[in-house]
């Protein structure tokens, strides 16, 4: 059985069609909102790619302008760069998985995996092998003859799954798949969906609120707020070097210091000034203008705490001190909130607990510390007011 | 421990079905299996002479005409009521349209008979209609026969198919209509083939709410029906008013409950295999 399974998708990949996705300045509006402004994007053949961003930010109306469920106002899809705007959704070789499933619940997995194939009028002895095929691949094979109320969130998701990949489109369209399932299912059916995808090598586009997820998998992710795109780049990217303030808050927790550059030192490096934090040498990630208002943005995990200044800091730092405000121990980590100055937010730095028992002499409630990191660790984002 | 209130809470509701209700029924069934009396009224002795009399050919096609009747039109109120029932729960004017629906059905049941009668009579504003603009020199018709009653029925009693299908249509989950779409099914074969099933139980109670009724009317065909298209109701009124054959009439309302129920029975059974 595994092995007609392995056979089936290596002749999958080999004769998948894949599409290139490509998106033109596409803008929709209802009424007097306009959910979606402008949008550009490439989306590459057999991809995975995320469209990020808290909701309303217009991530789902540019999946289901894709899927066909809308018409955008203005702009162009294409798939290979022909249209596909003036084809109904059930024409353009794209399947969505939606975020309740949307298994019918009167027909039995089978059935549900099915149903796309009895539509062709394909013969049964074909649509159970195709069927039988897809439900290995997402290993539902034992569970066919259920109904979709007898089945667990991540069964569920799988059957969807199935069923969105048997009329093997070009292009897989994933709302939200996994917001109704509980966080450690979710790690698991994201890593499942990752192996999917390698397997069928469609193309993905996966739409979700959830950070972790989009980082976790992609190739790329577009971050969106607002109907507008903010910046689009590889995880990594994304998250190392946010191009505005609002992506560096979405993505991942982070620390602001905002201030002044009081003297372009070098091409790298900047003296900056902040009336809460005091003086620092800054490195130039991007070009600045002496005397222009920036916000100064590090990581927590880039800050390094420790209960005295330790004698062989490298040059390259900058230093801080503060009192611990509060913290919150979770195992692997503790995460501080470390007042720094009266009348700004505390900064928050994650202490990784490698080696708990080791470390010289814990760090607690109230205790002054000494904060330092790496300048290229801090990035500068444009203020947005 | 908690006093148990249950009996109190279903006791009103009881005593008025036992009252009402089956009570009721027990002497019709009695009555059934007794001899006529002279006059109207039963003797009280052990007779099967009522149903010996239901097997007369006058008789059993009065049950036939009743049976066509009531299926033609419990089939033409679902058929109808299933696309209203389906405007309406997608429509954003919900609560108006169902408020034109109900206001008719508050007006007294033989008003809106007559009502129809007025249009459909010889000078009724139709027959008035076509001769008026020359499509007929004398008047046609319409009334007094089976075509009348079921048109009349089908007025009167199809709100009873619209409610239950409006409220499980409203209940259905639309987005399956979307994911059968995308899977490349068209709209018409996604409501088909989705929302249809799903919405079985809908459909049972319309189907139920509207043959019922349909079955034991006798307003309906005495007013708008000739004597040709008599349904059951007509004749147990005849043989309880006039022929004053009570074990008679009994026993024909012993089969007309009875024909009820196994509908009943048989819609209730095809739904429960169906919930699994």
């Amino acid at each position: 059985m595994r092995q007609t399974g392995a056979a089936f998708h290596q002749q999958r990949v080999d004769s998948v069609k894949s599409s290139q996705v490509t998106v033109e300045n596409v803008s929709k509006s209802f009424g007097d909102f306009s959910a979606l402004k402008n949008a550009s994007l490439t989306i590459a053949k057999g991809g995975f790619y995320s469209m990020l961003g808290p909701s309303g930010c217009g991530k789902t109306t540019l999946l289901r302008i894709i899927g066909g469920f809308e018409t955008p106002t203005e702009g162009d899809v294409c798939f290979d760069g022909v249209s596909i705007l003036p084809l109904p959704p059930n024409k353009r070789q794209v399947n969505t998985i939606f975020q309740n499933y949307a298994l019918f619940p009167h027909l039995t997995v089978f059935e549900n995996v099915a149903f796309p194939l009895r539509l062709k009028k394909i013969a049964a002895a074909e649509i159970k092998r195709a069927v039988q095929e897809n439900l290995e691949l997402v290993r539902m094979e034992t569970e066919s003859k259920k109904y979709p109320s007898q089945l667990s969130g991540g069964q569920k998701q799988r059957v969807a799954i199935a069923r969105a990949l048997i009329n093997q489109p070009r292009v897989l369209l994933l709302d939200e798949p996994l917001s109704a399932l509980d966080a450690k299912l979710r790690q698991h059916m994201l890593l499942e969906l990752d192996a999917i995808h390698d397997k069928v090598g469609i193309t993905f586009i996966y739409v979700t609120h959830d950070q972790a997820e989009a980082l976790s998998v992609s190739d790329q992710v577009c971050v969106l707020n607002k109907g507008e795109i903010q910046q689009i780049g590889s995880p990594a990217e994304i998250y190392e070097s946010p191009a505005n303030e609002f992506v560096a808050r979405f993505i991942g927790e982070t620390n602001y210091i905002h201030g002044t550059i009081a003297a372009v030192t070098d091409n790298e490096h900047a003296l900056f000034d902040s009336p809460d934090y005091g003086n620092f040498t800054i490195y130039l990630d991007k070009k600045v203008q002496q005397g222009s208002k920036v916000a100064l943005t590090v990581r927590p995990e880039k800050i390094r705490v420790a209960p005295e200044k330790p004698d062989n800091l490298p040059p390259d730092v900058n230093v801080l001190h503060g009192v611990v405000e509060d913290m919150i121990y979770t195992g692997f980590q503790t995460k501080y909130f470390i007042r720094v100055s009266k009348d700004k937010e505390p900064l928050i730095v994650f202490r990784q607990h490698v080696q708990y028992f080791m470390d010289e002499k814990p760090i607690s409630w109230k205790d002054k510390v000494c904060l330092w990191w790496n300048t290229k660790d801090s990035f500068m984002v444009e203020v947005s007011k | 421990m908690r006093k148990n209130y249950g009996p109190i809470y279903v006791g009103p509701v009881a005593f008025w079905l036992c009252a009402f209700l089956s009570v009721p029924l027990l002497i019709t069934l009695s009555y059934s299996f007794l001899a006529k009396g002279l006059y109207g009224g039963v003797e009280p002795h052990f007779s099967l002479a009522a149903y010996r009399s239901l097997f007369n050919t006058a008789v059993l096609k009065v049950l036939l005409n009743t049976i066509i009747i009531a299926v033609l039109s419990t089939a033409l109120m679902v058929g109808l009521a299933l696309p209203t029932a389906y405007y309406i729960a997608r429509s954003s004017q919900k609560n108006l349209l169902l408020m034109l629906i109900i206001i008719p059905f508050w007006t007294n049941f033989l008003i809106r008979i007559y009502a129809w009668i007025t249009i459909l009579g010889s000078n009724g504003l139709l027959n008035s209609f076509l001769m008026g603009v020359g499509l007929t020199d004398g008047p046609i018709q319409f009334l007094y026969n089976r075509g009348a009653i079921i048109l009349v029925i089908v007025y009167t009693t199809i709100p009873f198919a619209i409610f239950p299908l409006y409220s499980t249509i409203e209940k259905f989950d639309f987005s399956l209509i979307e994911a059968a779409m995308d899977l490349g099914a068209s709209k018409t074969k996604a409501l088909w083939k989705i929302m249809i099933p799903n919405i079985r139980s809908g459909i049972t109670t319309a189907v139920l709410f509207t043959f019922i009724p349909t079955f034991g009317n006798f307003a309906v065909p005495k007013l708008v029906g000739g004597t040709s298209s008599w349904m059951l109701g007509n004749l147990i009124e005849r043989e309880l008013n006039i022929t004053r054959n009570w074990p008679l009439a009994s026993s024909m309302s012993v089969v007309l409950t009875f024909v009820t129920m196994l509908a009943v029975l048989f819609f209730m059974r095809s739904q429960n295999k169906k919930e699994l």
